[in-house]
C-alpha cells in the first residue's frame, strides 16, 4: 500500500499540468486577490492558516515559509506577539546545539515551518503556483488571462472535488475519486472507446481532508466546505506568492509612470519632427 | 569610418582637443550618436533600441540575481525562492529577468521579420545580417541555459531532452552529450557549466551587438523603401536623412516607453503567465513531467524538430541514402538547426534586385504566409505529437524551408516589381507633403 501511495504521489507531482487537457473540472472561484487591483483578505489568510495548522499540517509541510513572514505586510499580518506564540508551538531541529550534534528546540520567528511529515505528501509552499497550469502545454491560457483562474482555484476545486465514485468504477480502486484531480489512476471501465474519460478527474491518494465544519473560527465565520476550501486555497496562494501585494503595487506604479512618460515622449517627438513633416 | 557623408566631430575646447587627439572617444561617441539616419524609417525600426535596452536589463538584473543564487543541485531551487521571499525587491528583479527573456525574444523575432520583409539582409548588409543571426543563436543558448538554473522540474527534464538532441548526432553524439553535461546524466556538472555559460554569453552578445551596429553604421540603415541614401554629396545625403540624435532617439524612446508599460503590466499582474507551473516543483530525476514543452520562443523550431518522423518519405529516403546514419531523430535535429541556418543564407537565396517588400507584389503574400507559418508552428509546437498536429507541423516545416530555398530564389526571376521612389526624400515628402515647396513638386489640386 505504501509503495502505491508513493507512486501516486510521484504521479501527482509529475503530471501537474495534465488537468489542462479538460480531464478534470476546475471551478472558477472568485478570490479577493484576482485582477490587477485585487488584494489578499487578511482575515481569510488567517482562517486559512488555522485550517492549515489544524488539518493540512498533519501530513504536509511548508518548508519555504518562515514564521516571521506571518506578520509581514500583505500577508496574514498576525500581530507580532501572536506570531511569536504561533512559532512556539513548533519544535525545530537545530544542528548548532549540543556541541554540533544537534537537538530539538522551540521554534523562533526566524525558523521555517516544518517539512512534510509524510513522505508521500508534497510540500505545500509553492503548490498554488506549481498547479496554476491553465496555460500548460495543451491549454491556451485564456481562462487564466480572462477569468483570473490559477492555482488557488485548483486547490479549492480539489478540496471540494471529492465525490462518490462513478458506478462504472470497480470497487477496488486505490484512493478516492476527485473530479478536480487529473493525475491519478483512472479505471479502463470508465473510458469511452477512443480512450477519453467519461467522468472528469481521477483517483487521488489523499483521503478527503475537509468535510465542512472542521474548524471553528473565533469570529463565527462560515465554516462550510466551500468556505474552508477557499480559505485554505487563499492561504496557500499567499505562501506561494508572499509578495503579491507588493508586486501588484509596483506594477501599477510602473504602468502609470510609463504611461505618463509615453505621453510626454509622444508630445516631444511630435514637436521635434513637426518642422520636417510640413503637413497642411 | 565609411558610410554616409556627413560632418564629423571637431573638438573645440582645449580639453576636448587634448583628449580626442590622444583617444578619439568623444569623436566616436559623437559620430555614433549623430549618424545620418534615413528620415522615412517607420515604427518597425524601433526594435533595435528595445533589444539593446532588454540586453542591458537582463545583464543588470542577472548580475544582481547572481549575488544571491547558488549553483548547486541541492540549493539552487531554494536560493531562487530565497530571492523571491527574502531579498529586498528580489521578487521583482527575478520576475523582470524571467519575463525579460520573453520581451527579448518577442523583440528579436519582430526585428528579424522586419529585416526579412524590407530586405535588410541584402547587399551590402549581409554581414550585419549574419552577425544578427549569430546573436540570435547565442540568445537561444543563453535563454535555454538560464531556464535550467532554477533547477525545477522543467529545467531538469528540459535539459535532458535538449542535450539528448546532440546525442542523436551519429558517431560523436554520445561524447558530445557527455561533454555538454560534464557527466553521463543531468546533474551538478551540467548546472555548473550552464551557470558559467549563462553568465558569459550575454557579454559575447553585447560585443556582437557593437559589431552589428558598427556594420550597419558603415552601410547605413536600410529603410522602408529599400532605396539607398544618396551619397553623391553631403547636401544630398542631408536631404535623405536626419541625425540619430535627437530625432530617432526620442522616437525610439517613445516606442520603448509604451512597450515597457505593457511589460510592466505583465511583470506586475501576471508574471508567471508565460512560464510552466512545473518549474515551481524542485527537480526530481525520478519523476518526469507528463509533458515537456519548451518556452514559447523555442516552439516554432521545436515543432520543426518533431515534424520529421520516421514515416515521412523524405526521412526514409535520406535514411536509405545515408545507409541508416541519418535516422529520423537526427533528421529532426538537422531540420531544426537547418531552419535557423537557412535564414542566415537569405542574402544569397533572394535573387530579387528590389530590396523592400513594399514594391514586390507577389513577395508580399509569400511573406505574409511565412509569418502565419511561424505562428502556426509556435502553436503546434505546444500540441501533442499526434494527428492532426503532426501533419500541421510537417506542412509548416516544409513551407519554412520552401520559402527560403524555393520561393525566394524563384520570385526574384518571375516577379515584376512595382516602381520605387527615386530617393528617400521623395518617399518622405509623399507622406508628409511639404507646405512650401521643397524639392518635390507640389501636387496639383
Amino acid at each position: 500500500m505504501f509503495r502505491k501511495l508513493t507512486l501516486a504521489a510521484v504521479l501527482a507531482v509529475s503530471a501537474s499540468t495534465a488537468f489542462a487537457a479538460s480531464e478534470a473540472h476546475v471551478e472558477d472561484y472568485d478570490f479577493s486577490f484576482e485582477g490587477p487591483f485585487g488584494s489578499f483578505d487578511q482575515n481569510q489568510l488567517q482562517r486559512g492558516l488555522k485550517i492549515y495548522t489544524e488539518i493540512c499540517s498533519a501530513c504536509h509541510g511548508l518548508e519555504l515559509v518562515a514564521f516571521r513572514t506571518l506578520s509581514d505586510e500583505g500577508g496574514p499580518m498576525l500581530p507580532e506577539d501572536q506570531m511569536r506564540a504561533y512559532a512556539e508551538q513548533y519544535e525545530v531541529f537545530d544542528q548548532a546545539l549540543f556541541d554540533g550534534e544537534g537537538d530539538f528546540r522551540t521554534a523562533v520567528p526566524a525558523d521555517r515551518f516544518p517539512g512534510s511529515s509524510l513522505s508521500s505528501a508534497p510540500d505545500l509552499s509553492l503548490m498554488a503556483k506549481a498547479r496554476a497550469g491553465f496555460h500548460g502545454p495543451y491549454g491556451t491560457g485564456l481562462n487564466q488571462l480572462f477569468k483570473g483562474m490559477g492555482g488557488a482555484e485548483y486547490i479549492a476545486s480539489l478540496m471540494t472535488g471529492y465525490e462518490d465514485p462513478p458506478e462504472c468504477a470497480p470497487d477496488d480502486m486505490d484512493g478516492s475519486y476527485n473530479s478536480a484531480f487529473a493525475a491519478g489512476g483512472y479505471p479502463e471501465e470508465c473510458k469511452y472507446e477512443d480512450g477519453s474519460h467519461k467522468y472528469p478527474g481521477s483517483w487521488i491518494a489523499m483521503g478527503q481532508p475537509l468535510w465542512g465544519e472542521d474548524v471553528d473560527f473565533d469570529d463565527g465565520h462560515a465554516n462550510d466546505l466551500e468556505s474552508e476550501a477557499m480559505d485554505v486555497a487563499a492561504f496557500l496562494m499567499w505562501t506561494a506568492e508572499p509578495k503579491m501585494m507588493a508586486r501588484k503595487q509596483a506594477g501599477l506604479t510602473g504602468v502609470l509612470f510609463l504611461v505618463v512618460l509615453s505621453v510626454l515622449l509622444y508630445l516631444t517627438n511630435k514637436r521635434l519632427w513637426a518642422p520636417h513633416k510640413k503637413k497642411d | 569610418m565609411g558610410g554616409i557623408p556627413h560632418d564629423h566631430y571637431e573638438p573645440k575646447s582645449k580639453a576636448t582637443k587634448a583628449i580626442n587627439s590622444r583617444l578619439p572617444i568623444i569623436g566616436l561617441l559623437h559620430d555614433t550618436l549623430m549618424i545620418p539616419t534615413p528620415k522615412n524609417l517607420n515604427w518597425m525600426w524601433i526594435w533595435g533600441i528595445v533589444l539593446t535596452f532588454t540586453l542591458a536589463l537582463q545583464i543588470i538584473t542577472g548580475i544582481v540575481l547572481v549575488m544571491h543564487y547558488v549553483p548547486h543541485v541541492d540549493m539552487a531551487f531554494d536560493s531562487v525562492e530565497h530571492i523571491m521571499r527574502d531579498v529586498n525587491g528580489g521578487h521583482m528583479i527575478r520576475y523582470f529577468h524571467m519575463n525579460g527573456a520573453s520581451l527579448f525574444f518577442l523583440a528579436v523575432y519582430t526585428h528579424i521579420f522586419r529585416g526579412l520583409y524590407y530586405g535588410s539582409y541584402k547587399a551590402p548588409r549581409e554581414i550585419t545580417w549574419i552577425i544578427g543571426m549569430l546573436i540570435y543563436i547565442l540568445m537561444m543558448g543563453a535563454g535555454f541555459m538560464g531556464y535550467v538554473l532554477p533547477w525545477g522540474q522543467m529545467s531538469f527534464h528540459g535539459t535532458a531532452v535538449i542535450t539528448g538532441l546532440f546525442g542523436a548526432i551519429p558517431f560523436v553524439g554520445e561524447s558530445l552529450q557527455t561533454l555538454l553535461l560534464g557527466a553521463g546524466a543531468v546533474g551538478q556538472p551540467a548546472l555548473n557549466r550552464f551557470f558559467s555559460l549563462h553568465y558569459l554569453l550575454p557579454f559575447i552578445i553585447a560585443g556582437l551587438v557593437i559589431v552589428h551596429i558598427w556594420a550597419f553604421h558603415t552601410t547605413g540603415n536600410n529603410n522602408p523603401t529599400g532605396v539607398e541614401v544618396r551619397r553623391t554629396s553631403k547636401e544630398d545625403a542631408a536631404k535623405d536623412t536626419l541625425p540619430f540624435w535627437p530625432y530617432f532617439v526620442i522616437k525610439d524612446l517613445f516606442a520603448l516607453a509604451i512597450i515597457l508599460a505593457v511589460f510592466m503590466a505583465v511583470v506586475g499582474f501576471m508574471p508567471n503567465y508565460l512560464g510552466h507551473p512545473d518549474n515551481y516543483i524542485p527537480a526530481n530525476a525520478l519523476a518526469t513531467p507528463a509533458h515537456i514543452v519548451p518556452e514559447w520562443y523555442f516552439l516554432p523550431f521545436y515543432a520543426i524538430l518533431r515534424a520529421f518522423t520516421a514515416d515521412v518519405w523524405i526521412v526514409q529516403i535520406v535514411n536509405f541514402l545515408s545507409f541508416g546514419i541519418i535516422d529520423a531523430k537526427f533528421f529532426g535535429v538537422l531540420a531544426m538547426f537547418g531552419a535557423i541556418v537557412v535564414m542566415g543564407f537569405a542574402p544569397w537565396l533572394d535573387t530579387s534586385s528590389v530590396r523592400s517588400g513594399r514594391y514586390r507584389p507577389m513577395f508580399k503574400w509569400w511573406f505574409a504566409l511565412l509569418v502565419i507559418d511561424f505562428i502556426v508552428l509556435m502553436w503546434v509546437g505546444a500540441r501533442p505529437a499526434e494527428y492532426p498536429y503532426d501533419l500541421i507541423s510537417l506542412l509548416g516545416a516544409t513551407y519554412w524551408f520552401a520559402y527560403f530555398l524555393i520561393i525566394l530564389p524563384v520570385l526574384g526571376v518571375i516577379e515584376k516589381p512595382l516602381p520605387q521612389p527615386a530617393t528617400i526624400e521623395d518617399d518622405f515628402n509623399a507622406h508628409y507633403g511639404p507646405k512650401d515647396g521643397g524639392s518635390a513638386t507640389t501636387p496639383a489640386e
